[in-house]
Parts: structure tokens; C-alpha cells; sequence
């Protein structure tokens, strides 16, 4: 069974289709890639998956249960996490506490204990900490743990924005645009960091992004978007030599894909 | 001078503190005693200034919980204020003993605050501000025509507090209470903010989306700061009432509201310290316009007669003044002033 698995999925605004009959999946342990050309429907689909657009028809299941009727806010705790294509980060807390945030489904302590900071809010966020921690060696965000995350630069905000997204904890971690707007060199690091995340951290990737030449590298799985639809589906070889996808590319802005 | 040129942290929990050095710690706890010994040497009428601050201190790190933290504007705190007052009134009149009465009071007006923050849910902004207005004008109209419990416009009047068979017939006795239970708000709000409760009010002010996709059930958090914040907010009024031992339904109206904003504003925005400024700021302001109108007075021989038509004028004039030069409120300039002077000599 798959990991994550949409089936038919369509999303209309006001009568236009974003996405038309798509069905997808996604394996285990895999870092699988969602491709396209602007207004694809690519960030359409993420949004589906991770709660935010109520689709009209379709099906999504994670690890077999079904999505759709859950609210966006329990999906996490179901074992999704996501970073957004515009950079959302909470600009007036601290990278620490964005990360803090991020972990927020795995704390569970109340009100009370939170109003009167007593044992077990005292514990866990002890505990809490000490994984955060890690995730921000991990990173490299140490030297700016205690800087307000809205003031920092903007490749580190998007690290920043992957680090909240990894504090939940997710099996499924889904990724729009991760590189966008970054240099080479922190392109590379971003790669890195996915790749490490996926292999050693065992975290199945859903990743959205532009950069082909990355896609290629790093996926084990592409899916090609086109006007809210399935174009293509498989090893990164196997789109890559598709005529469709050709087609699709060619003359379009994105024809730098067929060189790479 | 034995100087330290950072903090340097050995275990996370130290982090957390409230306050980081042992100088910190000293000039709080200096200046704790010596506001506990005020009583002893200040006049009876400069201590009832220091209760209506205490009162006005709960009220104020109540609505900046969640209008500064949470982002979720209140124009109705000046009747949930009133909400805490009657309840509390209508149970020592009936026998209660005060803190049970005081609790109650802060739990109908966390209920009937949630009520009234059901709306937040789809309002934002400027749309939120006027839903709770509204109840505002709601609850107004219901302190004035609900004439057999609230007693209309004739008001109610009350007993001093009794604790322990000691009734706090004096401001002096009144300042032990109004001290502590301020002290204790401020210190239930400042815990709040350092734990997920906290982070997550922030997070939905700052970016309600990302908040939503870490899981934070936005509704369920939303209602928790109206709550938490109206909670607080009866608190404050059962404390007033008692300790004007008169209240009417002008007390409560859109004006309190207005003040409870502004002492945030003024105070800084998401600051428990802002708060306290805030209340003391506006809580002292006719007291300073009284004393300049006295000393104009001896120049220009009328003047305090306008000065005082002029007060709500004034006032707004302020709020004006700190929105365009000190939009971070007072507690970013004690920042830093504070960082200045930590290296002195050595700033820039
Ligand atoms: N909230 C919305 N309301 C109306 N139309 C929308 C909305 N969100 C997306 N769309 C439309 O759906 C289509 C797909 O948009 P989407 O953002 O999913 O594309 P994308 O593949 O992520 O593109 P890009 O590469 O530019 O990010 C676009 O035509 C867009 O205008
Ligand atoms: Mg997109």
C-alpha cells in the first residue's frame, strides 16, 4: 500500500477546474516530485492534501486513512507537515519558538498546566526542546535560534520554515518550492538537507519545485502537472524521455528542462 | 563594576526563566518591598491610586493576551469588565464568601467572553472590532434594563470584601488584594506566553494559515484566549466593585474599552511589561493633566476649567502622539534604554 494515495481528485473554482481527475501515489520512503508549469495546479494539489482546498471530488488516504473528512489541523497529527511556496513564517517569534510552534501536535499538556507553567508543562517542554535542538544543529540555524525570524535573511527563513515543518514530526513532508529564489549554493545545501531527511531521518518528500535539474537528481518518483492534469508519471529517466512532456516543455519557459 | 558580556545558559529550563541575572531578580525583588511597604508611607489617597493601578494592571495584560498576543481585537472588555463586576456583586450579596464569588464571577464572564468570541472565527480585524462592539452595546443595554439584577441606572452598592473575617474596610487593607491578585494575573499570562498555549495565540496573530498547517485548531485556540482573557477581565471587575462598593452601568460602557486599549497601545502591543506600563500610564494621566491644569492655572487663571472639558480630548491626542512616535509602545523604549545602559560606555 502506498504511503499517500490520491485518487480522482478535482478542484474547481467558481466552475474552472484547478485539477481535473488526478490520481497520484506515493510510496514509502520515497522522495517523490510534483512538476509543472506555472498554474499547473502543483500548490493546488499540496493544498488538497494537506487540508487547506476542499476538493470536489477525489479521494486522498495516508497510510490508508482517509484524508478528506479530517480537518487541516489533525492532519498533522496524522503525520504531515508542509512548507508553503510564499514564505509563512511567524515573523514576530523567534526561530526557536517557530520551531517550538511547530511541534505543537506532539505537546500535550493543558491549559491549566500551562497557565501555572506546573510539572508536566515544565517536563515537556524540557524534553521538547532537547529534539528542537537537534533539528537546529541540523540545519544550521544556531546562530540564530533567538533572532526574530521575520528579520533574517531570506534563505534562512526558508531553512527555518523547513525546521518548523520537520518539528512535527511528519511521515509525509510536503514541500512547495522549496529553492525558490535561492542562489546555487543554497540550492545545493537544500538538496542536501532533503536528501539526509528522506535517508536518515526516513521521511517520505513530496516536493514541488521548478528547478529541474534538482528534481531530476533527488526524486525517485515525478508526476507531470499540466492544466490540472496527469501528464506524465514515473522514474525521473521515464518522464524525462516522454513525448508528451516534451511537447508539454517546449516552447515554454521551463525548455531549459529537456537541457538539463 | 563586575560585568558580564553575555548570558551564557547551562541547561534549557534556565533559559526559560523569567529573569535571566541575580541583578534582575535584586531590583524586582527591591522593588516588591518597597511597594508592599507604600501603604505605610504614602497618603491614603496616592494608595487608592495604586489600587485602581493593580485593578487596571489585571485588565490590561487580560485584553493584551488576546488582542496584542492573539491578535484577535476586543471593543468589549469594558463590559466584560462589567460582566466580572455584577456577578461578582450579585454573589457576596448573597452570602458568598469573596474569592469564591471573585472566581465565579471570572468564570461567567470567560463564558459569556467566548460567546461573544464565537464570531472570530470568520471576523478578522476590523470586522471582529465591530462584532465586539456590539457586544459591548449588548451587555450595556442589559447592565441598564435588567433593572431587577442589576439595579438599572440606580446601580448597586456593596460591601468592602471580607476574608477571613477581616473586612478590607480601607485602601490600605484593599492594596493587599488588588496587589496579589495582579501579581498573580501578570504571572499566569507571562506563563501562558512561554508555553504552547502562548506560542500558538502568537502564531495565529502572525500567520493564522501557517498556524493552521501545525496543527493548531484555530477555533478551539481562539475562543481559549477569549476565555482565558475575559476570565481575567471579570477578575478585574469583581475586584472594582468591590472596592468602589458602588457600581453603575456607565462605568462599564464603550469608554472602558477604549481606555483598556489604549493602555495596551501606549503600553506595547503582545508586552506583559506593556501592560503594566499601560495601566499605569492611563491609570496617572488625569492625575498629571490635573497637576499641569493647576500649574497652567497659575498663569492663565481659567484654564483648568477647560482643562478638564479638554481631558477626553487629551487623552485621545495621546493615544494619537504614541501611535505615530512610539508605535511599539512604552516597553520597546524600556528595552532599550536598558540595553543601552547594559554597555555603557561601550554603546555602538
Ligand atoms: N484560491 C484560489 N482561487 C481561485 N483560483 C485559484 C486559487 N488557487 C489556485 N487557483 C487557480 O488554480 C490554478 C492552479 O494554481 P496553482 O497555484 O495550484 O499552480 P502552481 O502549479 O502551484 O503554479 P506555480 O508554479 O506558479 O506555483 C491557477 O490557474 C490558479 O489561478
Ligand atoms: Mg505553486
Amino acid at each position: 500500500m502506498a504511503m499517500l494515495e490520491a485518487r480522482d481528485i478535482t478542484l474547481t473554482f467558481r466552475g474552472l477546474a484547478a485539477l481535473l481527475n488526478v490520481s497520484f501515489s506515493v510510496e514509502q520512503g520515497q522522495i517523490a516530485s510534483l512538476i509543472g508549469p506555472n498554474g499547473a495546479g502543483k500548490t493546488s494539489m499540496l493544498n488538497c492534501i494537506s487540508g487547506r482546498y476542499h476538493p470536489d471530488e477525489g479521494q486522498i488516504a495516508l497510510n490508508g486513512r482517509d484524508m478528506l473528512p479530517m480537518a487541516a489541523h489533525d492532519r498533522v497529527k496524522a503525520g504531515l507537515s508542509r512548507t508553503f511556496q510564499n514564505i509563512a513564517l511567524f515573523k514576530g517569534l523567534s526561530v526557536l519558538d517557530n520551531l517550538m510552534v511547530g511541534r505543537h501536535v506532539r505537546l500535550d499538556y493543558g491549559l491549566l498546566s500551562s497557565l501555572f507553567y506546573w510539572g508536566k508543562a515544565r517536563r515537556s517542554e524540557d524534553l521538547h526542546r532537547r529534539r528542537i535542538e537537534e533539528i537546529i544543529d541540523f540545519l544550521g540555524l544556531s546562530p540564530h535560534r533567538h533572532q526574530v525570524a521575520g528579520k533574517l535573511p531570506y534563505g534562512v527563513q526558508k531553512r527555518v520554515e523547513l525546521g518548523r515543518a520537520l518539528a512535527g514530526e511528519p511521515e509525509l513532508l510536503l514541500l512547495d518550492e522549496p529553492m525558490a529564489g535561492m542562489n546555487l549554493e543554497e540550492t545545493e545545501d537544500m538538496a542536501r538537507y532533503i536528501l539526509d531527511i528522506n535517508e536518515e531521518w526516513g521521511i517520505t518528500v513530496l516536493l514541488v519545485e521548478h528547478d529541474m535539474g534538482v528534481v531530476m537528481d533527488i526524486s525517485d518518483h515525478v508526476v507531470v502537472l499540466d492544466f490540472g492534469q496527469v501528464l506524465a508519471a514515473g522514474t525521473p529517466a521515464q518522464v524525462q524521455a516522454d513525448p508528451d512532456v516534451i511537447a508539454a516543455y517546449l516552447g515554454s519557459e521551463n525548455a531549459s528542462f529537456i537541457g538539463r | 563594576m563586575r560585568g558580564k558580556c553575555g548570558l551564557f545558559h547551562t541547561s534549557y529550563a534556565s533559559e526559560t526563566r523569567f529573569f535571566q541575572s541575580g541583578f534582575q531578580k535584586l531590583s524586582l525583588g527591591l522593588f516588591l518591598v518597597l511597594l508592599l511597604c507604600s501603604p505605610f508611607f504614602l497618603s491614603n489617597y496616592q494608595v487608592s491610586m495604586l489600587n485602581m493601578i493593580n485593578i487596571a494592571v489585571i485588565g490590561a495584560v487580560a485584553l493584551n493576551l488576546l488582542t496584542g498576543c492573539c491578535g484577535q481585537i476586543s471593543l468589549g472588555h469594558g463590559a466584560f469588565i462589567g460582566v466580572g463586576a455584577y456577578t461578582t456583586g450579585l454573589c457576596t450579596l448573597a452570602g458568598w464568601p469573596f474569592f469564591a464569588a471573585l472566581l465565579f464571577g471570572g468564570l461567567v464572564t470567560a463564558v459569556v467572553g467566548m460567546l461573544f468570541g464565537i464570531p472570530s472565527l470568520r471576523l478578522k480585524g476590523i470586522y471582529l472590532a465591530i462584532a465586539t462592539l456590539a457586544a459591548q452595546l449588548i451587555l450595556s443595554y442589559v447592565f441598564l434594563h435588567w433593572t431587577s439584577v442589576t439595579g438599572g441606572a440606580i446601580g448597586m452598592g456593596l460591601d468592602a470584601p471580607v476574608i477571613l473575617g477581616m473586612s478590607l474596610d480601607n485602601d490600605a487593607k484593599m492594596f493587599y488584594l488588588t496587589f496579589g491578585v495582579a501579581a498573580a494575573s501578570v504571572l499566569l499570562v507571562a506563563n501562558i506566553l512561554r508555553t504552547r498555549h502562548g506560542r500558538a495565540f502568537v502564531a495565529i496573530r502572525d500567520f493564522h494559515q501557517s498556524a493552521e498547517s501545525v496543527g493548531v485548531n484555530l477555533f478551539a485556540y481562539k475562543l481559549q484566549a477569549f476565555a482565558v482573557s475575559s476570565f481575567l477581565a471579570g477578575i478585574a471587575g469583581g475586584l472594582w466593585a468591590h472596592y468602589t462598593m458602588y457600581i453603575t452601568p456607565e462605568q462599564f460602557d464603550i469608554m472602558l474599552s477604549i481606555q483598556y486599549l489604549a493602555m495596551i497601545i501606549i503600553g506595547g502591543l503582545g508586552s506583559v511589561l506593556g501592560s503594566i506600563f499601560g495601566a499605569v500610564f492611563v491609570t496617572l494621566l488625569p492625575e498629571f493633566l490635573g497637576v499641569l491644569a493647576q500649574w497652567a492655572g497659575s498663569f492663565f487663571p481659567n484654564i483648568s476649567m477647560y482643562f478638564l472639558a479638554l481631558r477626553e480630548g487629551i487623552f485621545g491626542l495621546i493615544l494619537v502622539l504614541f501611535l505615530i512616535f512610539e508605535p511599539e509602545g512604552l516597553a520597546h523604549r524600556w528595552r532599550l534604554i536598558k540595553a543601552y545602559w547594559k554597555l555603557y560606555p561601550f554603546a555602538h
